[in-house]
């Protein structure tokens, strides 16, 4: 039966997408994070998701799957460095660097998270409300 | 009459409704995923090939086994053609995705519904109400 698949189509959607949307919340938190040297700064990190083929691509009954997150990568853009020299984070030149979070493009990353998420929601009740239906079937 | 055709088209287009609501589904999940193509079944011809019994497999030989009622959806599984391409070549298109499954939705409801009534009506035939 197909549908008790669909929880785990659309559970798989929903995890995804809350892990994007905690990466958000942790890039954002993380936006002012000051710091003394290149490496040691915050870099913003994204989630990269993959269709999961091996679990339902291949067998008999069917074409699609899943998704799941295949790792996080940072971002590769530089990073802000300012000139502070009384910052106690200033290294000997003077300057403080900040990561290379886009508010904007978090903010909307978040949004678009939230809403997939909702749909996978949505999926999921409208397919618990199908089988109930079914259950019920002759009664 | 025979119980099975009592249900008419309706059994088989339940199995087809479910199958066409788990690749919706997917198509949904994935609706982030870079290059994903979005899947659909032409849920008018498969219902037709399974009716005309050209999904099932034919018994030409003593030691055949009988095979599930499979409808074989994964041979019938279309890309869908995008109306907007994106650049990340994802063609999952979130708002007619979950049309179409709402749609599918309340013909899988459609269908439960005609079942019931013909259930409750060869009850009340058996019973002789």
């Amino acid at each position: 039966m197909s549908l008790f698949r669909i929880f785990d189509i659309a559970g798989s959607g929903m995890s995804a997408q809350s892990l994007r949307l905690n990466a958000t919340a942790s890039n954002i938190a993380n936006a002012e994070s000051v710091s003394s040297s290149i490496d040691k700064t915050y870099r913003a990190r994204h989630p990269i998701f993959a269709t999961v083929m091996n679990e339902f691509q291949f067998d008999e009954e069917g074409a699609t799957g899943g998704v799941q997150i295949q790792g996080i990568v940072e971002s590769q853009a530089p990073l802000h460095q300012e000139y502070q020299p009384d910052h106690p984070m200033a290294d000997e030149q003077g300057y403080v660097y900040f990561p290379n979070v886009s508010i904007v493009e978090e903010m909307a990353n978040m949004i678009a998270a939230s809403r997939s998420y909702q749909s996978n929601v949505e999926v999921m009740n409208a397919s618990k409300q199908m089988l109930i239906h079914t259950l019920n079937l002759g009664q | 009459m025979k119980l099975d055709d009592a249900f008419g088209i309706h059994g088989q287009a339940l199995m087809l409704r479910s199958e066409r609501a788990r690749l919706l589904a997917g198509n949904l999940a994935n609706a982030d995923t870079p290059g994903y193509k979005a899947v659909d079944i032409d849920f008018d011809r498969v219902l037709q090939n399974a009716l005309d019994g050209k999904t099932a497999l034919r018994i030409t030989h003593a030691a055949h086994i009988v095979a599930g009622s499979g409808f074989g959806v994964g041979a019938e599984t279309l890309y869908r053609v995008p109306y907007q391409p994106s650049i990340d070549g994802n063609t999952v298109d979130t708002q007619m995705e979950q049309a179409a499954f709402a749609q599918n939705a309340l013909g899988y409801e459609a269908s439960l519904r005609f079942l019931n009534s013909r259930i409750s009506g060869l009850i009340q035939a058996i019973r002789g109400e």
